[in-house]
């Protein structure tokens, strides 16, 4: 029987950490990530783990240590945000290209500057292209179902590269919410042993980590890197569908909701989803078709299938919780304009950033979207897709009268 | 190049299929089969009169190019030298020349 509990998404994060028990955990804490190594470290303390708990001086040296000690044969883990991940960046190659499979809560925060310590996705967008599988949770039990899960993907023989596991920062990570615990032992045999084909503590076999990689090897390497990205899609639906058969909750590329006569349609990542998911129950009851896609596996990037679940809408609208700095929208919108290609389907496609820097995504501000998007099916007309909601703008009048109630 | 095969080397332009994830070097001791000798711009030259024999230039070469037999150091490996000179820096006898390679 599942265990019911309250956890934060930090909370639930330390509990799965606790019940696979990894080798080693490097973390340097910076918020809003910091609670789960510092709940994690009390598990330590109390000896509720065998793990190896590393107190390091940076985050390069966090990513550094697990690098070390994933390429021994270990499982090593850690957590991040914003210029944390940053501070990995050379390693976060590092780990995927020597394809070593560890895992690391990505606790999603803007990044400096000006300095801001609350949530958007920048810090997950940024490292999009590192070779990292990224999973997205909506709420705690994503955060620790996705988690759980994220081992055995990374770790499969066919994929052998580290994920991310990505979670609102305060949002999820911070707030309180009812959730299903599984059992330790089920957990434990979930996961299973950590058996890499290659291992530095290997005493009958001796081998080189990393190595310098000149023009007559390196591309074949990258090449079988890209390769391990593309069976992971497979592999996260393998896995997925072994851990409903465990607890019931079922998990794919990505979830639909209300999408089956969907005419307008938002695409998300994280925790907003459960607020637009309220807006279109409320839309549905005015009979306006609204539906939603929140994106679960962003890296390997479900393109054939979103193509295939938004093809039958007539407006779409991808939101971006970081903006792309190409003068052409965010990498959502991008990718997904670039997946819809591929199909006969034509949908208007527009694009909204929201929420940068932790600023509040209200029902309001989502219905604005859907009310954009029926307007784009009325007229035919798209107009600029580049847009923002959300942000005090001089030229709008209603968001200006919100503005300066909030001031009150 | 077919040596090279005992050591589990992976030959340049190996299929990706084939090659090993991450590029792990699945044995140990290759780097004696990767001919290092013509990056050399310089030439270290054993004047074998001045040298007494006290072994100082052998551990400092980075890259095992003066090998010792029964005690003794013997010309440079220059397969694999590259020619860096720490050696004719660090003898006492003056008893390593650095030429310009190929005259």
């Amino acid at each position: 029987m599942a265990i019911r509990d309250k956890l934060s998404g930090n909370e639930a994060v330390a509990v799965a950490m606790r019940q696979i028990n990894p080798d080693v955990v490097a973390a340097f804490p910076i918020t809003p990530s910091t609670e789960v190594p510092q709940y994690f470290s009390s598990y330590v303390a109390d000896g509720l783990v065998d793990t190896e708990f590393v107190a390091v001086e940076s985050e390069h040296s966090a990513m550094s240590a697990c690098i070390g000690a994933q390429a021994a044969g270990g499982r090593a883990m850690t957590a991040t945000s914003s210029a944390g991940l940053a501070l990995m960046w050379e390693m976060l190659y590092i780990a995927a290209s020597s394809r070593l499979p560890m895992v690391m809560s990505l606790v999603t925060r803007a990044l400096s500057g000006p300095i801001n310590i609350h949530n958007d996705h920048s810090d997950a967008m940024g490292c999009r292209d590192s070779g990292w599988i990224q999973l997205f949770g909506e709420n705690n039990q994503e955060a620790y179902d996705n988690f759980i899960m994220a081992l055995r993907v990374g770790e499969h023989k066919d994929v052998q590269l580290p994920v991310l596991n990505c979670y609102d920062g305060f949002i999820t990570s911070h707030s309180v919410e009812n959730m299903e615990l599984l059992e330790d032992n089920l957990v434990k045999d979930f996961v299973g042993e950590y058996k890499p084909q290659h291992y530095m503590l290997n005493s009958k076999q001796q081998i080189a980590v990393g190595p310098l990689d000149l023009p007559p090897h390196y591309f074949e390497h990258k090449r079988l890197q890209a390769e391990a990205m593309r069976n992971a899609k497979n592999v996260i639906l393998e896995v997925s569908a072994e851990f409903e058969k465990m607890t019931g909750r079922k998990y794919g590329l990505f979830e639909e909701y209300r999408m089956e006569d969907a005419e307008i349609a938002m695409v998300i990542l994280g925790s907003t989803a459960g607020t637009a998911k309220y807006v279109i129950d409320e839309l549905r009851e005015k009979g306006v078709k609204a539906g939603l896609i929140k994106i679960r596996v962003f890296r390997p990037f479900p393109a054939e299938e979103l193509a295939a679940a938004l093809s039958h809408c007539k407006a779409i609208a991808i939101m971006d919780k970081a903006d792309g700095f190409n003068a052409k929208g965010g990498a959502l919108f991008n990718e997904i304009r670039s997946a819809m290609y591929d199909g006969d389907a034509r949908p208007a496609i527009v694009n909204y950033i929201y929420g940068l820097g932790g600023r509040d995504v209200r029902t309001n501000d989502l219905e604005k979207v859907y009310d954009a998007l029926a307007e784009i099916v009325a007229t035919g007309v798209v107009g600029d897709p580049y847009r923002y909601v959300g942000v005090i703008d001089a030229n709008d009048v209603a968001v200006q009268a919100e503005a300066a109630a909030a001031r009150e | 190049m077919s040596s090279m095969k005992d050591k589990c080397i992976i030959e340049g332009y190996t299929p990706w299929q084939e090659t090993t994830p991450g590029g792990v070097v699945t044995s140990t001791g290759n780097a004696h089969y990767y001919k290092t000798g013509g990056w050399r711009a310089e030439k270290p030259i054993w004047l074998k009169d001045k040298c007494k024999q006290c072994l100082l230039c052998w551990p400092t070469c980075p890259d095992s190019s003066i090998p010792v037999e029964d005690k003794k150091r013997v010309d440079f490996d220059f397969d694999h030298c590259k020619g860096c000179g720490v050696c004719a820096a660090v003898c006492p006898f003056a008893a390593i020349d650095m030429v310009p390679e190929g005259k």
